[in-house]
């Protein structure tokens, strides 16, 4: 996957955790869960939804690297090609 | 209509589940209303054959109305479905719940109305259209409004039942919010106790039980959370039941309100069934379904009566401490703050540990604050022993 599909997905798989959440106002510093207001029970399924589109492993230690747009995609990108 | 939470008066029937002789049985689903608190789904309570629909689509009543009738298999009498509900629901422990304005007076309910002449199912369906029964002319005996008028009427303004508005209100929930707190703030003698607990032990068993899990199966602190707060309960029952008409009872099982904030405003706070006994995967899925539902819709009836206690979490972005205001007639609040890291004193040293400010909101009619204690401190306990939880 690219770097602009990942951020698709990141953020499709948000407005379907959080329906009323825009993407259009995402930026790639930004701390998603303050972004579009997740808890810790929206950001686990969103881990879940990650994990279960993509295949990529993310354990719970690395959780803190999908905070923002930009880290998140570094990382499933780094995590894809390893 | 069962009341589904401490001060609903009224809720709006918006579907039908079931239709006339269908067979239902305890715990289907029969019917959804529109509350204060979202679209709940209202399940029956025994088993038998729908011989009666009394309420319409678009219809608001309110609480203790009969919505249909079941007849039991075999049975010659009907049962009422309302009535079956009615003995799961608590009786509304405020006098003011029994108001006579309650009672089933809908078809005088509007002056003007009132002085045409109407036959009952008429301005039933009148209701259900939304339609003003001032303008349409009736057919019947001394220009009697009968149900063909109305639905003559209904046809020409090309209205088939509107679609009855389902979802959250929010404003509406904030009535019923306010109305539930200030009656808890008005009547119930609040005490609160708070506890700070060091996680360390409790956290870093829950990296290793979630090291080598599917990210579906993995547990949140959360989890831990409830767990020992309703296990703690056993301990003392005394904070686990209701406060009615003057007298305690302590409930039967811990089955655990999980205070869900919804986004944009509002919170509910669902039960989570038997809290004490299931496993933490199980709490998880719970927690997860019941999470989902408040927030998109879906909610039981059962789900809104049946919790005998209210644990709130604020979760990684709330506050550092929470201190609840009760859910009458329910009488103890536990709250969890945010987990943050800070000094903490281990064996004579000062270490940074994760650390989590519990409280304890009680009601004073029932229990004092040494019992009070007591049960912060096992909830303490039960967290520096995780792998028991």
């Amino acid at each position: 996957m690219t770097d602009e599909e990942l951020r698709r997905l990141i953020l499709e798989l948000i407005c379907e955790i959080a329906p009323e959440a825009d993407p259009a106002i995402a930026r790639d510093q930004d701390d998603l869960r303050e972004t579009f207001d997740l808890d810790s029970m929206d950001f686990a399924n969103l881990v879940v939804a990650i994990h279960k589109r993509t295949n990529i492993d993310i354990p719970e230690a690395d959780y803190n690297k999908l905070f923002t747009l930009k880290s998140a995609v570094a990382y499933l990108l780094a995590k894809a090609k390893a | 209509m069962p009341a589904l939470g401490a001060d609903m008066e009224a809720g709006t029937l918006v579907e039908w589940c079931v239709k006339l002789g269908d067979h239902v049985k305890s715990g289907d689903v029969i019917a959804v209303v529109e509350t204060q608190k979202g679209a709940i789904e209202v399940e029956i309570f025994a088993d038998g054959v729908v011989s009666n629909i009394l309420v319409p689509v678009g219809e608001r009543v309110p609480v203790g109305t009969v919505l249909a009738r079941i007849g039991g298999a075999g049975a010659a009498e009907a049962t009422s479905a309302a009535e079956t509900l009615a003995v799961a629901a608590r009786t509304p422990p405020s006098p003011a719940r029994a108001a006579p304005e309650f009672r089933r007076a809908q078809p005088s309910a509007a002056p003007q109305a009132s002085r045409l002449k109407v036959t009952p199912v008429a301005r039933r369906r009148a209701a259900a259209f939304r339609l003003d029964l001032a303008g349409i002319r009736g057919s019947g005996v001394e220009g009697a409004i009968r149900l063909a008028d109305v639905e003559a009427a209904a046809s020409k303004a090309s209205t088939a039942p509107p679609a009855v508005k389902r979802g959250l209100d929010l404003s509406e929930m904030r009535k019923a919010i306010a109305a539930a707190m200030s009656r808890s703030k008005r009547e119930i003698p609040h005490y609160y106790l708070s506890e700070t607990v060091d996680l360390h032990a409790a956290l870093a068993w829950l990296e290793r039980f979630n090291a080598e899990k599917e990210p579906i199966d993995r547990v949140l602190p959360a989890v831990l959370f409830l767990k020992a707060a309703a296990l703690a309960l056993r301990e003392q029952p005394k904070l686990n039941g209701f406060y009615e008409n003057g007298t305690f009872a302590a409930a039967e099982a811990v089955h655990v309100g999980w205070a869900v904030a919804l986004r944009g405003g509002g919170l509910i706070a669902p039960a989570i069934l038997n809290a004490d006994k299931k496993s933490l995967a199980e709490l998880m899925s719970s927690m997860r379904d019941l999470v989902e539902r408040a927030r998109r819709g879906g909610l039981r009836g059962s789900e809104l009566m049946s919790p005998t206690v209210t644990v709130t979490n604020v979760g990684d972005r709330g506050a550092e401490t929470v201190t609840g205001v009760i859910y009458p007639p329910q009488v103890a609040l536990v709250g969890f703050g945010r987990v943050v890291m800070r000094p903490w004193v281990v064996d004579e040293r000062i270490e940074s540990r994760p650390i989590v400010s519990i409280s304890l909101a009680a009601d004073h009619r029932v229990t004092d604050g040494h019992l009070g204690g007591l049960y912060l401190a096992a909830v303490a306990r039960l967290l520096q022993e995780p792998e028991r939880l």
